[in-house]
């Protein structure tokens, strides 16, 4: 903006000792001669022309490069179109680099994504309004499966600077209130200070275990107005330890441990960086005990002799066999040990799977964040001993003081039960090989098929899976050997379907500058929600092989109509209804290729697999993304 | 409880024994149409929604029986109203005809893995 007389800024406005009808004019006037003739000398003297001068925005993006944000996923918005020229222009576009999106419901989970593999948040721009209503889903899903992801929405607070309609409608008092119940923090800058002290304040909060979705609002006058602001200064940024458990009831809980006959870990979001893997091992390594993996994180190496058998739903272990289960970060505590009458609500029962006094130990920092309205806390868990910590944090100490209670005898028992986990182990791989072979030739094709042919090709590749493998009934899991850290980044957390091309693509990002190979095993009907991210990983070039589990429907909700149906004895014919993709089948491949994808498909034939799989896979390490449409079994 | 299972049972062998011989193709599209497949898998091969059922070791009567009187916590019962013992006969005859497994050892790609 130029400063000729009529023109007042921002800080004027709010500032000067009598804000006047006729300064508002004035502000007014000299925006329409600034946008009339920019660089016409005013007559008398010289002018400032807008192109000199810093706009508040600047500042913000000095602000979120000393956060060391990596990229901004954003839908363009006209309340945030300061920031985005600013990181464009002022910033060069690195750090954060801008990320086209085509809804925001997808940059939200490519940040999802992103943030499980770099474990850091990406940065993620949406309107205060239209914006944050398409991205509150993926906003959810992040918010309950404790990943931070860094928002920044637009706004335009003062009624005198919203220009018509447009402006009006995307404006809001409270920007972050339509999402404050599955977020951790939240704050409304009104000067780029305060913005500097509450966009580092977000980051740490965002960080700090449990992780969680921030949202700072930066005001569009805050951003477009002249940077005059003086004394800024930018916090230095100062990360906290994570919560640790209480030490005595660390203590209490090792004593449990090593003196149970047969204790059991069930691992929920345990390893927050490759540390925890590593600290998981050691624990079940020296108490020999088993651990039945939830698969939300790559928590334990899926070949290592203690790793539970993953031929049941990952969210029901079966814990009946436990005498002590020591239960981390696990999602649904209650669930995990308890079986419900299925499906139906009538005559709802619920009985534990623990066998008569099993003792149940627990260790989460999620309830350090616990809120009220949104029900993801799940049924209050009757522990024998809780502790709130952070487990990655606190296992440690939990390994030193069982490795201090373990005497010689006591270290020979494990042994030997660590010699039956491990035959146990053995016995149970071999049964699910011979379990793919069953329907091994199938058409549509079998998802254990799938999974074999897909391993066979990466299994010496340096990969990373990046999509859930549940509903292929866990076959990678049953098959594959899961190692490090980026080979699995669990789910969505809020069941909002929707998530997983996005959050693949944000993924594979994060591992696109360590050159590894991405794989997403894509279902169908999530794919449908947003399909136009592909355009978006094919515009930043970002490498990953998408393997369409195109089972062309949505295929658990089929399932409750089908078993709803049995139960009333009716309509065990109809659950295609309202279910159902086809009629006509959806041909992704051609999708694929309108946004600028390789693609092939459909791929009906189990033989054809290894030759598409194989061509896919040139393509993806030549830096592209792909997408194979798999005809594919429901499960 | 045990008397009322076992009359289920004894009900349903005597049904049972007034089918006739399932037609494969025809419990095939049962099997689909009916929605079996979709826990099941379209050839009976199981997944973690359902259990394998082709090449099942258990005898008609027996299939039968457990189609009507699942355990509580695995599948609704599908009573008579809904798929019809020569349904089942049929069903039964489509999962013993699917073909056997191929061997994990003949399969490479399924042994060179972990």
């Amino acid at each position: 903006m130029s400063k000729s007389k009529g023109s007042v800024g921002r800080r004027g406005f709010l500032t000067g000792a009598a804000v006047t009808a006729a300064g508002m004019v004035g502000a007014a006037k000299g925006l329409a001669q600034q946008e009339l003739h920019p660089a016409e000398p005013e007559a008398g003297g010289s002018v400032e022309v807008a192109g000199n001068e810093k706009p508040g925005s600047d500042f913000m993006v000095d602000v979120l490069k000393t956060l060391g944000m990596e990229y901004c996923a954003a839908n363009p918005g006209s309340s945030f179109r300061g920031l985005q020229e600013s990181i464009v222009n002022y910033g060069g576009n690195r750090s954060p680099e801008w990320l086209t999106c085509c809804h925001e419901e997808s940059s939200v989970a490519m940040a999802h994504g992103y943030a499980k593999i770099e474990g850091k948040p990406m940065m993620v721009m949406a309107h205060g309004t239209v914006g944050l209503q398409h991205a509150s889903m993926a906003v959810y899903n992040a918010y309950c499966d404790r990943v931070p992801v860094y928002i920044i929405l637009g706004n335009i607070l003062d009624i005198n600077f919203r220009r018509g309609n447009a402006e009006w409608v995307h404006s809001v008092q409270d920007a972050a209130s339509m999402v404050r119940d599955y977020i951790k923090w939240d704050d409304t800058p009104v000067s780029l200070g305060h913005f500097a002290e509450s966009a580092v304040r977000a980051y740490k909060i965002a960080m700090t275990p449990p992780y969680e979705p921030v949202v700072i609002v930066a005001d569009g006058v805050l951003q477009e107005e002249p940077l005059v602001e003086k004394g800024l200064r930018i916090p230095k940024l100062v990360m906290s330890a994570p919560p640790q458990g209480d030490s005595s009831a660390v203590q209490e809980a090792a004593r449990m441990l090593v003196a149970a006959e047969n204790p059991m870990i069930v691992a929920g979001r345990v390893a927050r960086t490759p540390r925890g893997i590593e600290l998981l091992v050691e624990l079940a390594e020296t108490l020999q005990a088993t651990v039945k993996d939830q698969r939300l994180r790559m928590n334990f190496p899926t070949s290592h002799p203690l790793y539970g058998d993953p031929g049941q739903l990952p969210l029901s272990p079966n814990v009946s066999e436990a005498d002590v289960i020591l239960g981390l970060e696990v999602q649904d505590l209650w669930g995990a040990t308890h079986q419900m009458t299925p499906l139906n609500r009538f005559g709802m029962e619920s009985r534990p799977t623990t066998k008569n006094g099993a003792k149940i130990i627990s260790i989460s920092a999620v309830e350090l964040n616990h809120k009220s309205n949104y029900q993801d806390f799940g049924r209050y868990v009757e522990a024998d001993l809780a502790i709130t910590g952070d487990a990655e944090a606190t296992l440690p100490a939990l390994i030193e003081a069982v490795r201090k209670g373990l005497t010689g005898d006591r270290r020979r028992i494990l042994q030997e039960r660590g010699t039956k986990i491990a035959e146990a182990g053995r016995q149970w791989r071999q049964r699910h090989r011979e379990t793919a072979g069953v329907g091994w030739d199938a058409s549509p094709i079998s998802t254990a098929r799938l999974s074999a042919e897909l391993w066979a090709q990466i299994r010496n590749e340096d990969w990373s899976l990046v999509s859930w493998d549940r509903m292929l009934s866990s076959w990678p899991t049953r098959l594959w050997n899961f190692t490090k850290p980026y080979h699995c980044i669990g789910t969505h957390g809020g069941s909002g379907i929707g998530y997983g091309a996005p959050a693949a693509i944000g993924a594979a990002l994060a591992n696109k500058k360590h050159g590894r190979l991405t794989i997403n095993i894509q279902n169908d009907g999530d794919l449908n929600y947003a399909p136009a991210v592909l355009w978006t990983a094919a515009h930043h070039k970002i490498p990953l092989l998408n393997i369409m589990h195109n089972n062309r429907a949505y295929h658990e909700e089929r399932m409750y109509l089908q078993i709803l149906g049995a139960k009333f004895n009716r309509g065990i014919q109809t659950s295609d209804i309202g279910t159902a993709l086809d009629n006509p089948n959806i041909d992704y491949a051609s999708i694929a290729k309108g946004y600028g994808l390789y693609a092939e498909g459909p791929i009906t034939d189990p033989k054809d697999l290894a030759p598409a799989i194989r061509r896919g896979i040139q393509r993806v390490k030549s830096g592209e993304p792909v997408l194979l449409d798999v005809v594919t079994q429901p499960r | 409880m045990k008397a009322a299972i076992l009359i289920l049972s004894l009900l349903t062998m005597v049904a049972s024994a007034q089918t006739k011989p399932g037609d494969t193709a025809r419990g095939k599209t049962t099997f689909i149409q009916n929605g079996c497949y979709q826990c099941h898998g379209t050839v009976g091969q199981g997944g973690l929604a359902g259990p394998r059922l082709a090449q099942t070791r258990l005898t008609l009567s027996g299939f039968t029986a457990y189609v009507r009187n699942p355990n509580p916590g695995n599948m609704p019962p599908y009573r008579v109203k809904v798929m019809s013992d020569q349904e089942l006969a049929d069903v039964f005859a489509y999962l013993q005809s699917v073909p056997p497994p191929v061997p994990a050892a003949n399969i490479p790609i399924l042994n060179d893995g972990r």
